[in-house]
Parts: structure tokens; C-alpha cells; sequence
């Protein structure tokens, strides 16, 4: 006990009444992730669940890990795949990591420095979520983006995003997405087209690479891609979207622990695979005949479905919500893939258009609920007259 | 003629120190005490002074509101002490306890020739009305007004929590008599609602609905057990009681003397030898404590109630008014490293699979206080509605309870819940949400604004 003894010490400036008081969110955020707090129960039941918010995202970010992996590889084997050298699997890894490490540094620095000034600002504890958005930002960006770039949609997502909304548990769109659409609309040229995907790509001649998507978008039918490839994930894309596969890894761990919705997963892929199916049957241009199980494993589909739709702030809270939400990015995602060649991806633009209905759709879900209670109270009244 | 209920969205606890099917006769108390917190809202007129001799039965105060519901004392005694605190609110009064108990006697008329004013009249001066509860709000009844029907649940579904099986075993009689005072109070039906696969007397008994429930906790909560046999809409009122206060009311009626035992399951980890002990309501924890082998040299918690909606005592307090249950617990006041990593420390249990514990259902845990995290804003959904099995949005109405939005919080079902049904959502919420805590203001406020 003698690092809590240290601990204890060191803490002793920012406790109540004392100099530094102000800025004891900042030191309990550090001393509550070392340690789970000797805090008891005040109000209410004695006993607790061993979950709390930490626990939660931190197995959201496990879930993450092996898409991130995957991402990392990818990153490496896309850039080597292309050029006449010899390389092994560790020279794809270093690639990966050399590139994508200073993101998820940057992308953690400059969010959780502005996450611990609000919470010094505001006198609250730090909470937790920026933990999982934190490493969801660098995971969906191009693996070529400035880190300066990543820097200022981090920032923008967290400030106007999240805190201009009240924080953590208030904010109406998903802060991973935000910061993702403001990059994309920012700084269009980093974020689409066909030099963007593949490590290099506007460095090095003879090193390119088109999404999936983007290819269908301009109107190409010839993929140079199996379907295995587009599940495996050894396409070019955003880093860690890529791979299907990893993303359903994922998608087991927050199932299998509960801490992921599988409705909204289950009704997206529902959503998704009858309207892909309904342009398959209409088939009138190359993204409506792209097979409705191939729209699945390519792009960020499965990964918008998986880690971004299911973020509980922004989604749907009611259990039929869930489903309808889920049912209607799905939806959505195929519709502005197939009717929109300027946005070849669409579960970005779907689960943020679906964030901003969420509330709306809870409303329906609740007031559902009131009226079946006034019709209850009516019907025990005329039977007591 | 019965019903089955069966109860989905729960939680069963599974603790260590459940109490042993033995009741020992404790030993008669030194002192006693009434403690007004027990009785919400309630604001105690005194009617007598300290010094002052009483008799069992005999007025202690009455409530400001309403002068007819009356506080009477359990024993015979001295009044010893009135403890006051802040702006001279009465904090407990403490009684002496003589050796010989001489007992207020009330004349006994047969049931059937009294009306329900009548009856009312009797139980509101035995000192039994504060027995009857009601809801909506989880108050005191009041007299006045006439319930649409009476709950009664008959057995308890929290963790360690006692087995009125056991409790009621030679109450029998007391129970049955005071089933039919209380049907002379309503027109309606008196629901007594029955574990399943349970063979009880209780399903013999007539002029009475029984029902049969199962499923986890909260089942045994009479609230949830309304909720699915005859909702509580706006302007209804339910009345409901403990069973063995439905036996101290029956005794009463019997005899015609107020003789408020209180059988009592003293459980937990902590607890060497955790059994029953028959005693008074109101009657000193200390001898029982020696008595069941409690260390108290260790940290530990003592509840008067169950381990999720009890309120915490010190070990020379009294027994509480209304609770069958003393839990122990260990204190958890002390640091965990990394203990947030999920399958780490896997003797604590989750609803969520970060714990090794899913792996052995039939695991039993000494869980202590610890919070096990700390406050946060709401942020995952989906896990108070596994908890609750209403047909209710639970984080919703706790939203609304603390946005004090009174038109919402009657809409979304207020008037159905009492803090109890909200204990699990206390214990399971990963923000750590004192749910109770925000039910129990928002009733409050719905009293004071619609009552």
C-alpha cells in the first residue's frame, strides 16, 4: 500500500479548502484510474454492481482492439503490396504503427486536455467516453491526414460537439462522427478520392488505391477485389474499417458482455441488407447491382454499425427505439450510397442523420406508453361509474 | 381462484449469510425506541414528556397533519429521552423498559358488527394505523379515504431478506383475523400474491385473491406485483402492509391488547450464527448483535432492512419500525488497484459479462459497501429496463423526477413506483444513479404539489 500512501500524499494539496483544490478533477481522474476509489454507498442499495463507467469503455475499447490491429497491418500491407521491395510481416507492422500511433497520440492529447480543462471549468468529475472516441477518431480518418488535421476535428469535436451540449451524456450527435464530417467537409481532399486511402499514395508514384465504393461510384463494374479480400479487410479504406471480420470480433465482445446493443447491430444489417436486396432487383446503376452481401462487407458499413450506431448517448435509449433506429441507418447508409456518388460512403452521413432523430424516435417510443396508460385510467373510471 | 405472474426483468442476488430457519426469543429489550424517520412525512406531536411513566399502547405522539393517526409506545416504561436535532425536530424517542408490562386494554367487539368507520376508529386508536401504507407515494395511509384494493406480498425476493413463511409459522391465526379487518376497509379485493411452487396456508384462506408470482427480485416487491394484477391510475389509491404487520393488527383484534412483535432475520456475511429472533418493534440491536456473533471490532455496516433499500444504523440504535430484515455488511472503504479492468476482482458479481461471475450462477458473494466506481452522467441505456419489470421507462422518469416535471413524471407511471422497485437500478446502474434517492424526491414533490 505504499504507492496509495504516495498517492494519498500527493493528493493532499487539491482536497477541500486547500490551494489547488480547483483542479482536483484533473489529479482524481489520474488517482481513480490507478485505483477504484474507497468511496461506500451514501444513498440507496448498500451493494453495487462491479460495473461503472471505466469498466464500460474500456471494454469498448477491447472490442476495438483487433479492428485496430487489423488496421495497423493493413496500413503497412497496402503501402508494400504496391512498391518492388521485399517485406515481411514486421515491416507492415512498423509501416502501420509509424503511421498511425502519432494519430491516436494526438487525437488523446489534445481531447482529454480539453475534456479535464472543462472538468476543472466546470467542477465535475472527468467522465470516461472520451476514452472510446479518443481512439475511434484516428480509426476512421484516411492513414494520411495531417496530424494537425486530426488535432483540430478532435478539438472541434469535443467542443462543439460534446461540451457545447453539457458534456458527456448530453451531446446529440456521435463525437467520433462529428469529428470525422468535419474533416471530410473541411478538408475534402484528405478525405476522399483516390490518393488518399493507401500510405503514400500522393508521394509515391505507382502507389495508389480507390475504396471499393468509390471505385462503383465512378461508374467502374470491374473490381479488383474477391468478395473473401472485402471480408478479410485487405482493401484500401479507412484505417481500421476495413476489415469485416475484425469488426465482428468486435462485435462478439460487446454482445457476448452486454455492453453493446445487439438490436441496433442486428436491425442495421435487417435495414441495410432488404434495401440492398430491393436495388439489386432495380439494379439501374453499378452501386445498385453491387451484391446487397457485398454492401455489407465493404466500407465502413460494419464498422458504423458496430462501434458508431451503438454509442448509447447518441442513439436511441427505448428498446423499440433501438430497433427502428438501427432498421433506418441501415436504410439510410444504402439509399445515400446508391443515390449519392458524391458521398460513396454513407453510414457516416446515416448514423448522424439517424443521431439527430434518435430523440424524436424515443418521443413516439414514450408517449406509445403514456397514452396506453390514460386509456388504462379511462377504462378503470367508466367501469367504476 | 389465482393467478400466475411471471416476472422477467430481475435480478437475483445471490449473498452469503442468509438467515438459518431458527427463531430464538430474544432477550426482553432494556429500552426501546420510536424513531419518526421511520414514518415519512411525518411531522410527531408529542403527547408526553420525558419522565413520564406509559403503559404498552399508550399514545406517544400523534402526527401534526392529522391528529387521528396515532404513535403508540411497544413496551411499558419511562419515557427516557427525546432527542432533538436541528430546528428541534424529533429525532427518536427513547423508552426505559420496566419489568412488568401493564398493557393499555381496548374492549374487543366482534368484527362483524362493526361498520368500516368503526373499524377505522379502532385501529387508527390500537396505534396499528401506521401499518397501512399506501400507494401512490409509500406513506402512511390515509384515513380518510377508501382504497380501490388491498396488496399484501408474502414473501420477500431481495437478497438475504427474511422468509415470512417462517415468520408467520405461529401467527396464523392473528394473520387470518387480520385479513378480515382489512377487507371490511375496502370494497375492492385483498391480493395476496404467493411464491411460486410454494405450499403455504395462505392459499387456503377465503374471502381473499390470491396470486401466484415468479421470477427474480423484484418480485417479491408488492409495487411490481400491483403494477401486473390491477395498475394504480391517477387519483386510485392501493393500501398495502407487511404480512406480520397484518398479524400485529389481527392480534390486536384478538386480544385487545397492542402487542407489536417484530420477528426479525439477522443475515450477512459478518453474521457468525444468522437465524430469526423474535423481539419488539423498536427494541435495542445490541444484545441481539452479541447474541447472532457479530465482530464489531471489524468494519462493518449494520442495515435495518434488506441489503438494497435498507437504512443504515449504528449497533446502539434501535430496530426500525417496519423492517423483518437486519443485514450486515462489511464496510468497503478501501482502494482496489485497477479494479475497474474488467475480470479483475471477480468476487464481485455484474449484470454485465466484464466478471468472471456469469461462469458460476450459483456462486454466493459477500459483497461489502464499496460503490465500486464512481458518479457519472447517465450514458448507458438499456440496463435499467433489464432490471425493472414495468411496463415503464425507468430512466425517463428519473429524468423527468429530476427536471421536477410534474405533468411528465404522472405520465410516465409516478403514481405505480415507491423507491423499492428502483433498488436493482441503484445497484446495477454503471453511472452509479441513486435512483431511490431521485424517486423519493420526486414522490415528495407530487405530494406536495398534487398530493
Amino acid at each position: 500500500m505504499n504507492i496509495r500512501k504516495t498517492i494519498d500524499n500527493l493528493k493532499k494539496p487539491f482536497n477541500k479548502g486547500e490551494k489547488w483544490e480547483r483542479f482536483a478533477p484533473a489529479f482524481n481522474a489520474l488517482d481513480t484510474f490507478l485505483y477504484v476509489p474507497n468511496h461506500t454507498t451514501k444513498h440507496g442499495a448498500h451493494i453495487r454492481d462491479a460495473i461503472d463507467l471505466k469498466r464500460t469503455m474500456i471494454t469498448v475499447i477491447i472490442a476495438l482492439l483487433p479492428a485496430l490491429f487489423y488496421g495497423i497491418y493493413n496500413t503497412g500491407f497496402q503501402y508494400y503490396s504496391q512498391l518492388d521491395v521485399e517485406y515481411n510481416t514486421i515491416d507492415l507492422f512498423i509501416h502501420g504503427s509509424a503511421k498511425i500511433v502519432p494519430m491516436i497520440a494526438v487525437s488523446y492529447i489534445v481531447g482529454l486536455a480539453i475534456e479535464f480543462a472543462f472538468a476543472v471549468f466546470r467542477g465535475h468529475e472527468v467522465n470516461e467516453g472520451y476514452l472510446v472516441t479518443g481512439l475511434l477518431i484516428p480509426m476512421i480518418m484516411p492513414v494520411d491526414i495531417p496530424l494537425w488535421m486530426v488535432g483540430l476535428s478532435v478539438a472541434f469535436a469535443v467542443i462543439i460537439g460534446k461540451e457545447a451540449f453539457g458534456g458527456t451524456g448530453m451531446n446529440i450527435l456521435n463525437p467520433a462522427l462529428t469529428a470525422r464530417a468535419f474533416a471530410f467537409f473541411a478538408y475534402p481532399t484528405y478525405m476522399s478520392g483516390n490518393q488518399v486511402w493507401v500510405s503514400e499514395a500522393s508521394n509515391i508514384d505507382g502507389v495508389s488505391g480507390e475504396t471499393i465504393l468509390g471505385i462503383l461510384a465512378s461508374g467502374e463494374s470491374i473490381l479488383p477485389y474477391e468478395p473473401l479480400q472485402m471480408f478479410m479487410g485487405s482493401i484500401p479504406g479507412s484505417i481500421a474499417e476495413t476489415s469485416t471480420l475484425m469488426v465482428l470480433i468486435g462485435a462478439f465482445i460487446l454482445i457476448f458482455t452486454g455492453v453493446g446493443s445487439w438490436r441496433i447491430m442486428v436491425s442495421g444489417v435487417i435495414g441495410a441488407a432488404i434495401t440492398g436486396l430491393l436495388f439489386n432487383v432495380w439494379g439501374a446503376n453499378e452501386l445498385m447491382s453491387f451484391s446487397w452481401i457485398n454492401h455489407m462487407i465493404v466500407g465502413g458499413f460494419a464498422f458504423g454499425i458496430v462501434f458508431m450506431a451503438t454509442d448509447p448517448v447518441s442513439a436511441t435509449q427505448t428498446v423499440k427505439g433501438k430497433w427502428i433506429y438501427g432498421l433506418l441507418i441501415g436504410i439510410f447508409c444504402i439509399l445515400i450510397r446508391v443515390f449519392n456518388p458524391a458521398y460513396p460512403e454513407g453510414v457516416m452521413l446515416a448514423i448522424l442523420l439517424m443521431n439527430v432523430f434518435a430523440p424524436t424516435i424515443d418521443h413516439y417510443v414514450v408517449e406509445a406508453n403514456i397514452k396506453r396508460r390514460k386509456k388504462r385510467g379511462i377504462k378503470t373510471a367508466v367501469n367504476i361509474v | 381462484m389465482s393467478n400466475d405472474i411471471r416476472i422477467k426483468n430481475g435480478l437475483t442476488i445471490n449473498l452469503k449469510g442468509a438467515a438459518k430457519n431458527i427463531v430464538k426469543e430474544a432477550p426482553y429489550p432494556k429500552s426501546v425506541s420510536l424513531n419518526p424517520s421511520n414514518f415519512h412525512l411525518i411531522i410527531p406531536k408529542m403527547v408526553v414528556r420525558v419522565g413520564e411513566k406509559v403503559n404498552v399502547g399508550d399514545v406517544i405522539f400523534y402526527s401534526k397533519k392529522d391528529e387521528r393517526i396515532k404513535f403508540c409506545s411497544p413496551v411499558d416504561g419511562l419515557i427516557k429521552e427525546i432527542v432533538r436535532g436541528a430546528k428541534r425536530k424529533i429525532i427518536e424517542i427513547v423508552i426505559d423498559v420496566d419489568k412488568n408490562q401493564k398493557k393499555l386494554e381496548h374492549n374487543i367487539i366482534e368484527l362483524e358488527k362493526l361498520n368500516a368507520d368503526e373499524i377505522k376508529n379502532i385501529i387508527l386508536n390500537s396505534g396499528c394505523w401506521p401499518f397501512i401504507k399506501q400507494r401512490p407515494y409509500e406513506i402512511i395511509a390515509n384515513p380518510s379515504e377508501k382504497p380501490k384494493s388491498i396488496f399484501i406480498s408474502s414473501f420477500n425476493s431481495a437478497p438475504i431478506s427474511a422468509d415470512f413463511q417462517i415468520i408467520l409459522d405461529d401467527q396464523k391465526e392473528e394473520f387470518k383475523t387480520g385479513l378480515k379487518v382489512l377487507s371490511k376497509l375496502t370494497d375492492g379485493e385483498i391480493n395476496i400474491c404467493i411464491k411460486k411452487d410454494i405450499s403455504t396456508f395462505i392459499n387456503d384462506i377465503k374471502g381473499i385473491k390470491t396470486h401466484i408470482v415468479s421470477g427474480p427480485h423484484p418480485s417479491g416487491n408488492v409495487g411490481v406485483q400491483i403494477h401486473h394484477i390491477n395498475p394504480i391510475n391517477s387519483g386510485e389509491r392501493v393500501w398495502t402492509l407487511g404480512p406480520e404487520d397484518v398479524a400485529i393488527l389481527g392480534r390486536f383484534f384478538l386480544t385487545g391488547f397492542y402487542n407489536p412483535i417484530r420477528t426479525i432475520a439477522v443475515s450477512g456475511a459478518p453474521v457468525k450464527y444468522p437465524k430469526y429472533y423474535k423481539t419488539i418493534i423498536g427494541s435495542e440491536l445490541r444484545e441481539i448483535i452479541n447474541d447472532v456473533g457479530i465482530d464489531l471490532k471489524d468494519s462493518l455496516r449494520i442495515i435495518n432492512g434488506d441489503v438494497l433499500t435498507g437504512t443504515k444504523v449504528e449497533p446502539d440504535n434501535y430496530l426500525g419500525f417496519y423492517n423483518n430484515t437486519v443485514s450486515v455488511l462489511r464496510e468497503g472503504n478501501q482502494y482496489r488497484m485497477f479494479g475497474w479492468v474488467p475480470f479483475i476482482n471477480n468476487k464481485i458479481p455484474s449484470i454485465y459479462k466484464t466478471s468472471f461471475s456469469w461462469l458460476f450462477p450459483n456462486n454466493k458473494y459477500d459483497l461489502d459497501t464499496n460503490l465500486n466506481g464512481e458518479e457519472r452522467a447517465f450514458v448507458v441505456t438499456g440496463e435499467m429496463e433489464k432490471v425493472f419489470p414495468m411496463d415503464i421507462f425507468p430512466m425517463q422518469l428519473l429524468k423527468e423526477c429530476m427536471a421536477e416535471n410534474i405533468d411528465k413524471m404522472e405520465s410516465l407511471g409516478i403514481y405505480e413506483v415507491a423507491p423499492e422497485d428502483f433498488s436493482l437500478i441503484d445497484y446495477s446502474s454503471s453511472s452509479k444513479i441513486e435512483a431511490q434517492y431521485i424517486i423519493r424526491k420526486g414522490l415528495d414533490l407530487m405530494i406536495k404539489e398534487v398530493g
